[in-house]
């Protein structure tokens, strides 16, 4: 557990070392990467990368909330939010079990 | 979209790369995360969202058919938040993408 924080940098160097482009193309690609994610979504369609897990939009309805602080009750707009569900093989990775897919 | 339509059309837009190199670059970078995950490191990808991993204690579960007491094990859990960029185009979709 060191909390360290990884950013797209030490994405790109991880292409760089594996797949053998440049520096400058393998930060290029990383970011096409996030920006083919990014662009999937906001047109509403979920993504499935098997074996990490799938980003879905959902859609919420219209609720009323609150300022915490003032008390006051305050409308929240219908809107898309985009959740992140983890396969079962990335849960079993980051807990330190080979991923098989397979139950315990 | 699946994993390999997202390979497909990076690899559309770089001619120049074989389909397997494009497909070594995204394993490689979801790999990545995995192992930062694994160690519990953070991943941050600013305009788009940020992984973590959350803890969950052990506690006594119940097996659901037979009543029967579980000890569940403590375990991580990966969490993603939806970055502020990624949030407001999930509502703006015609907005122009910022890269």
């Amino acid at each position: 557990m060191s909390g360290k924080t990884i950013t797209r940098a030490d994405l790109s160097e991880v292409v760089y070392q594996k797949v053998g482009l440049s520096r400058t193309e393998s930060a290029a690609l990383v970011e096409l990467v996030l920006t083919e994610l990014a662009d999937s979504l906001a047109r509403g369609e979920n993504v499935k990368l098997s074996s990490f897990g799938s980003f879905i939009v959902r859609q919420k309805g219209e609720r009323v909330g609150r300022n915490p602080k003032t008390g006051e009750e305050v409308p929240i707009e219908p809107r898309r939010v985009m959740v992140f569900k983890p396969s079962n093989i990335l849960k079993q990775r980051i807990n330190g079990r080979n991923g098989d897919a397979k139950k315990r | 979209m699946i994993k390999s339509e997202l390979v497909q059309r990076i690899a559309t837009a770089n001619p120049h790369l074989y389909q397997r190199d494009v497909e070594n670059i995204v394993d490689a970078i979801l790999d990545e995360i995995t192992l930062a995950l694994a160690r519990g490191d953070r991943v941050e990808l600013r305009g788009f969202g940020a992984f973590s991993v959350k803890n969950r204690p052990a506690r006594l579960g119940r097996n659901p058919r037979t009543g029967a007491q579980v000890k569940v094990q403590e375990k991580v859990v990966p969490y993603f938040k939806t970055g502020k960029e990624m949030r407001d185009r999930l509502n703006k979709p015609h907005a122009a993408p910022t890269k």
